[in-house]
């Protein structure tokens, strides 16, 4: 075992130099990610270690990157790309649903789109308009993506290279706020494999999801409703498609109540479909119906304004409150 | 818009050689190509014009959904198409039937798409690196851009030996220019220099919408303020189809970075079989454009050259050979299999793929069954 203690910026950027290593044919590509080593300095140092041509500082243009990524990986590369922010994707929106999502129906197999398309996403960080969206849900709603996010430096350590890996197309988003926070990482081994959701909190009577930004929340607000005698399990998603609902059914079907929580607007959600799909599943296990904790159906707001618009722990354990009541 | 004084020609409309300076460089790779290269030219746009007017009968006939009329730009197709080297790269448009059949597509894939059956599923790698038709307009100049790009990371161009050296050819049309895409593909492809030829057909109609609402400078000119050279070619003269994307094909190999061709041209059919094109154009405007049609130009020089009549009598017999045959088969095409649409949507196992392939199957059963 080998345990480095690391941010999550640098757990993908370690985990980003080992995908160069182990492969050549891996490339980063995007916006300010040369010399400077991107916006949050994700990819600081890499371009001095492997190169401009491992490594392209682009033309600013989302559509453009995106585009031309689906060219080097028709020609056998393996694109990473970063767009600098959530709220930016938008203009490669068209070259990530119509092309990169469909390329390998269309060609019925005969290629894959090893792509991976990392997005710092989420608030908390006090920024301008554009700069704190939460935007997962048009991706995991889009056939032939994939869409994980990881919540801690270890699963972000391997959750890169694990999509990097992938054969599919991946839309790997990163919780900015969850950035410069340390913890142990172990370089050794994994532990889950990337589209496996994961028990990070055992509990008897309420089950809280949630992913990327939200689960340090969560676990928060699980020890918070223990001292008021709540007992919570916490499953941390990782994977938003396609998601890993075993471990959620296992968990509804024991505590009979399931909360889900996100920062994006929850209508149309990640959280509405699991909120779909569980009482599906397990119908006869609830005692109170799923509740769903979101961002207001409003665009992100002013930042002075964020922490109104945000769910937070109050707002968790409110819901967790709701449940109890059935 | 009409040729202007810049318009690179090799063959007046008349079908004789023209001799002008701007003529002059691209000549030599006229004079290159053997009597056997010219009959082909003139065999392929003869034989995809007359699949091209019975895939639009079939059309009429409820044999296929919509049929995309190549008619009138066959010289601006096969020229380019057959400049390309084996091993270039084509990324076509959706118009592109002949530069398909060329590199070895057979037209029923065209047709199967057309028809409802796929969405093309050719594999380029094992049709000679012609790519999958893409319908939203100038996505594609992207995918052929970063294609380029990896040529040149493979140091695939400019090694001096122009058999090893590849290349990428990308096909649109004067709607597309105004797509955002294609002025990033310019960006993109300026800045990282690719191999890579951009030929634009203005066949100066973008359904009903005339190109200058498109563009209120000559095409050819736009790639100049991304830093790339453009040159507009008479694109219903085969010859200077072939001489000119020969050459910028073969600067693109050679490591000089990328090019652009304007093809002037006139879709002589409509867009596609949905739309009229009796209510937005006018006779005057078709007329001319006949009066320059592709494939009348290339018999008049061919002819001129000691062709007999004995060649064009067989190739008719060979196009409507061809043309019965496809319809044939046609009317033969089967469906697709049912679960055949959860087979590649990923390229790696999916869980809800599996699920649903199988609910289907069994929902299926039930009703075969009678047991719902």
């Amino acid at each position: 075992m080998s345990i480095e203690n690391l941010s999550m910026a640098k757990a993908i950027n370690n985990g980003l130099r080992q995908a160069l290593k182990d492969n050549e044919k891996v490339l980063l590509m995007g916006e300010d990610i040369g010399p400077l080593g991107g916006v949050f300095r994700v990819t600081e140092g890499l371009h001095a270690e492997f190169g401009g041509n491992r490594v392209l500082d682009t033309p600013l243009a989302e559509s453009g990157i995106v585009g031309t990524a689906i060219g080097l990986a028709m020609r056998g590369y393996r694109p990473v790309c970063e767009i600098q922010f959530d709220g930016f994707i938008f203009p490669a929106f068209d070259q990530i649903t119509t092309q990169l999502a469909k390329l390998t129906a269309r060609h019925e197999g005969a290629l894959s789109m090893p792509v991976v398309i990392r997005v710092p996403f989420g608030g908390h960080i006090g920024a301008v308009e554009h700069h704190q969206e939460s935007p997962e849900a048009y991706f995991a709603h889009t056939p032939g993506l994939r869409v994980v996010t990881p919540s801690n430096p270890h699963d972000a350590y391997w959750m890169i290279q694990e999509a990097i890996a992938s054969d599919d197309p991946v839309l790997f988003f990163e919780p900015k706020s969850r950035y410069w926070p340390k913890a142990d990482v172990d370089t050794s081994a994994s532990g889950f494999p990337l589209h496996a959701s994961r028990v990070v909190r055992e509990g008897t009577e309420v089950t809280l999801v949630g992913y990327g930004p939200m689960v340090s929340m969560l676990l928060s607000a699980a020890e918070l409703a223990q001292e008021e005698g709540t007992s919570v399990e916490v499953i941390d998603l990782r994977s938003i498609s396609p998601i890993d609902y075993a471990p959620i059914i296992d968990s509804v079907r024991k505590t009979g109540r399931l909360v889900v929580a996100q920062e994006a607007p929850g209508f149309v959600s990640v959280g509405s479909e699991i909120a779909a799909t569980v009482t599906e599943h397990a119908f006869y296990s609830l005692e109170a119906p799923v509740l769903r904790v979101a961002g207001f159906d409003t665009p992100f707001p002013p930042a002075k304004l964020e922490t109104a618009y945000l769910p937070d722990v109050d707002r968790i354990l409110e819901a967790v409150d709701r449940a109890m009541a059935y | 818009m009409p040729y202007t004084a810049a318009t690179v020609q090799l063959l007046s409309p008349e079908g004789t050689l023209v001799s002008s300076d701007a003529a002059q460089q691209y000549l030599p790779y006229v004079e290159a190509l053997s009597d056997d290269q010219l009959r082909d030219f003139h065999r392929q746009m003869v034989i995809i014009r007359k699949v091209d007017i019975d895939a639009a009968n079939l059309q009429r006939q409820g044999q296929l959904a919509m049929w995309i009329p190549s008619l009138g730009q066959e010289a601006a197709q096969v020229g380019s198409g057959f400049a390309a080297k084996p091993q270039d790269h084509i990324f076509p448009s959706y118009r592109e039937h002949v530069i398909a059949r060329i590199r070895g597509i057979d037209p029923i894939r065209i047709i199967e798409m057309l028809r409802g059956l796929s969405h093309g599923g050719w594999d380029p790698k094992k049709n000679n690196n012609f790519h999958l038709y893409t319908l939203v307009l100038g996505s594609q100049t992207l995918h052929a851009t970063g294609y380029a790009m990896g040529i040149t990371l493979d140091g695939l161009s400019g090694t001096g030996d122009p058999d090893k050296d590849e290349a990428v050819i990308v096909y649109f049309g004067d709607g597309s220019t105004s797509q955002g895409d294609v002025s990033e593909s310019l960006v993109f492809a300026a800045s990282y220099q690719t191999p890579q030829v951009f030929f634009l057909q203005n066949n100066h109609w973008a359904i009903s919408v005339p190109v200058e609402r498109q563009s209120r400078t000559p095409l050819y000119l736009r790639p100049s303020g991304f830093g790339i050279p453009g040159v507009q070619i008479d694109g219903n003269d085969v010859l200077a189809s072939y001489a000119v994307t020969s050459a910028n094909l073969d600067a693109a190999r050679s490591g000089k970075g990328p090019g652009f061709i304007e093809a002037l041209t006139y879709r002589m059919g409509a867009h596609t079989t949905s739309d009229d094109p009796t209510k937005y154009r006018k006779d005057a405007e078709l007329e001319f454009w006949q009066q320059r049609d592709p494939i009348v130009r290339f018999e008049a020089y061919l002819r001129a050259k000691g062709e007999g009549d004995a060649f064009f009598a067989e190739l008719e017999e060979e196009g409507n050979d061809v043309a019965a045959g496809i319809r044939a088969r046609t009317i033969a095409l089967g469906s697709p299999e049912r679960d055949s649409m959860f087979a590649h949507v990923y390229s790696e196992p999916h869980p809800l793929m599996e699920q649903q392939r199988e609910w289907l199957e069994q929902y299926e059963a039930s009703l075969e069954g009678g047991q719902a």
